[in-house]
């Protein structure tokens, strides 16, 4: 079995954080009542979410429905028409909080002319880190998604998959309370994923709160609790389980086109 | 702390893309290069300003289409260091001395020879004393244009690539994954005008001293004020580059902007001779910041000039540098509002 001693280190000094912050928020992230367009179309309608500390949310959705807009309210970079953001009890944007923010976005945002390590370095220097943690964590983190011989390597050679892993990687360097991942796991080949999810279950036991958006069904039943997302409506919330019982299907599938309005 | 990453980002990017670092520098010198060896000048009818001159000479004078001014002999000084006049001619005794301005040899020529036909119609001898405020006899033309040039090819370079590489940073989402740390919009833009200005010293400085030394072009002042010039005008370019790519969606868009911003520049910087243009025609190179770079770098190294004498142009590029940089910081609201 693997050891995750580092990230225990790495929580105690978040429990610090949050009995600091005041005040003490019951929810990682609330969202409250956000409406966003772009260019007159509207693309979220009153969307308003509660997630608790240590879970893992799936935002499930067709492409285009919105999941991506959502998840970028949540970490800041792009603010709603109307409505709030919480993160850990604090309003939303604030710059203090991108400190607690990990994102992975939908597009792998990297420096392709840099190898993994440059741009390792250079993700890691946004965050106040010493250059000794700094090496620790890079090291840690490429072991995760498994590249930890590619380091030395230019990302233009990185395969879709590779590049995937290592934007997971950046998103995990600061060990952030709030990791938000837009379709984490597109591209990377099945056993790696399984122990990606696992790295993820592992992070969420020791306090992380995990939001991520995907498409796939079969994925979306891992996670804790489950939002469905159809035309920028939150159409469901649930755990997967109730989701089924609740509209009486056996996939997940037919629970979306049941809350969708498509099945009587 | 961010700011040095972001700077070390951008060397590092230059270190993987040495062909960019080649273009910047080697393009300008090899054009500079072929400019020294081809140029030949254009007809110019040249305003001459005389000193106790016979009523005779002046006429004469002006069927060479020249345009001809009297002067006391103060006045005539006066004009010619403001540039109104090519050159004036002082009868002394009778005798003319001709004194050029001199810092454009095809101009040089057209009053030298129009002299000479004039003289040629009112007196047997045509031996010509003369003198030069700036320049020299074997100035040629490239010495003349060589310092614009100097100046234009900085500009334009450090222009394209980082109006490019910003945009790159666009459309990779990096810029964008970027916000989400809690980086500060300012300490983006200068940490890019660190990382770039590193690199264009190195330009500068190695086109400057190619120019000079190499192909041999006129240099009458201090090379740390041409160093000073040319950095500055890297630094303007560069936060204009970056500004342009805002409205550039994908790179063929961001070429389709040397039309627009950079070959008017070259009109106007005083590379063709806008001396026939209309005045207020004309006042529209005052716009460009070439036109202030221009300036600065053939005062230090046609005239020889001090840090006192390019201030203003010094100062108008600062101020149009750091107009730029503000207006990148708050251009970057548009991806994140705080």
């Amino acid at each position: 079995m693997k050891e995750y001693n580092i990230y225990e280190y790495g929580r105690g000094s978040i429990m610090q954080d949050e009995i600091n912050s005041k005040p003490m928020s019951t929810y990682a992230v609330e969202v409250s009542h956000i409406n966003k367009s772009f260019d007159k179309r509207q693309i979220l309608f009153d969307i308003s979410l509660k997630i608790p500390h240590a879970q893992i949310l799936g935002l499930l959705g067709p492409s285009g429905s919105g999941k991506t807009t959502l998840v970028k309210q949540m970490a800041g970079i792009d603010t709603p028409d109307s409505g709030e953001v919480f993160l850990l009890g604090e309003k939303m944007p604030k710059l203090s909080l991108l400190n607690k923010i990990g994102y992975m976005a939908q597009a792998d945002a990297l420096y392709t002319e840099l190898t993994a390590e440059e741009n390792l370095n250079f993700f890691a220097s946004m965050y106040k880190m010493s250059k000794g943690k700094q090496t620790e964590r890079i090291n840690e983190v490429m072991r995760i998604v498994n590249l930890k011989n590619f380091l030395k390597v230019q990302v233009k050679k990185y395969s879709g998959g590779m590049k995937r892993r290592l934007s997971l990687a950046i998103a995990l360097l600061h060990e952030p309370p709030i990791l938000i991942l837009d379709e984490p796991t597109v591209g990377i080949d099945p056993v790696l994923r399984v122990a990606i999810w696992e790295e993820l279950y592992t992070l969420c036991r020791n306090g992380t709160t995990i939001i991520l958006t995907t498409h796939v069904m079969d994925e979306a039943d891992k996670c804790h609790k489950l939002g469905m997302i159809r035309e920028g409506r939150l159409i469901a919330t649930g755990t997967p389980e109730e989701l089924l019982s609740a509209s009486s299907t056996s996939t997940l599938e037919e629970a979306f086109l049941f809350y969708g309005g498509d099945v009587k | 702390m961010r700011v040095k990453a972001v700077m070390i980002r951008i060397l590092l990017n230059f270190k993987h893309d040495k062909r960019t670092v080649g273009l910047m520098i080697l393009a300008p010198i090899f054009v500079l290069t072929l400019m020294s060896l081809v140029f030949s000048g254009a007809p110019y009818y040249p305003k001459i300003g005389v000193v106790n001159a016979p009523l005779q000479f002046v006429n004469s004078l002006e069927r060479e289409n020249a345009e001809v001014t009297r002067y006391s002999e103060y006045g005539a000084i006066e004009a010619l260091s403001n540039k109104d006049i090519d050159a004036f001619i002082n009868f002394e005794n009778g005798k003319p001395k001709i004194k050029l301005e001199g810092s454009d040899p095809m101009k040089n020529n057209t009053v030298i020879s129009d002299v000479r036909s004039a003289m040629m119609a009112y007196s047997s001898s045509i031996d010509l004393d003369i003198t030069y405020l700036y320049g020299y006899k074997e100035m040629s033309s490239f010495d003349n244009f060589g310092p614009i040039l100097i100046g234009f090819f900085v500009f334009f370079f450090v222009f394209l690539i980082s109006g490019l590489a910003f945009l790159g940073e666009r459309n990779s989402g990096t810029l964008d994954r970027l916000m989400a740390t809690p980086v500060k919009r300012w300490e983006i833009v200068i940490g890019y005008m660190l990382g770039f200005g590193v690199i264009t010293v190195i330009q500068s400085a190695l086109i400057a001293w190619f120019s000079i030394n190499i192909l041999g072009i006129m240099m009458m002042g201090s090379f740390a004020l041409v160093l000073l010039v040319t950095v500055l005008t890297a630094m303007t370019a560069l936060s204009i580059g970056i500004f342009i790519s805002a409205f550039a969606n994908n790179e063929f868009q961001m070429i389709q902007f040397i039309p627009v911003v950079i070959v008017p520049q070259i009109f106007f910087s005083g590379l063709f001779d806008l001396s026939t243009m209309t005045p207020w025609l004309r006042g529209i190179g005052k716009v460009t910041p070439l036109w202030y770079v221009a300036e600065a770098l053939r005062n230090v190294m046609i005239r020889g000039k001090g840090l006192g004498d390019i201030a203003y142009d010094i100062l108008i590029l600062s101020a149009i540098c750091i107009f730029f940089i503000i207006a990148n910081i708050l251009a970057l609201k548009k991806y994140r509002k705080i």
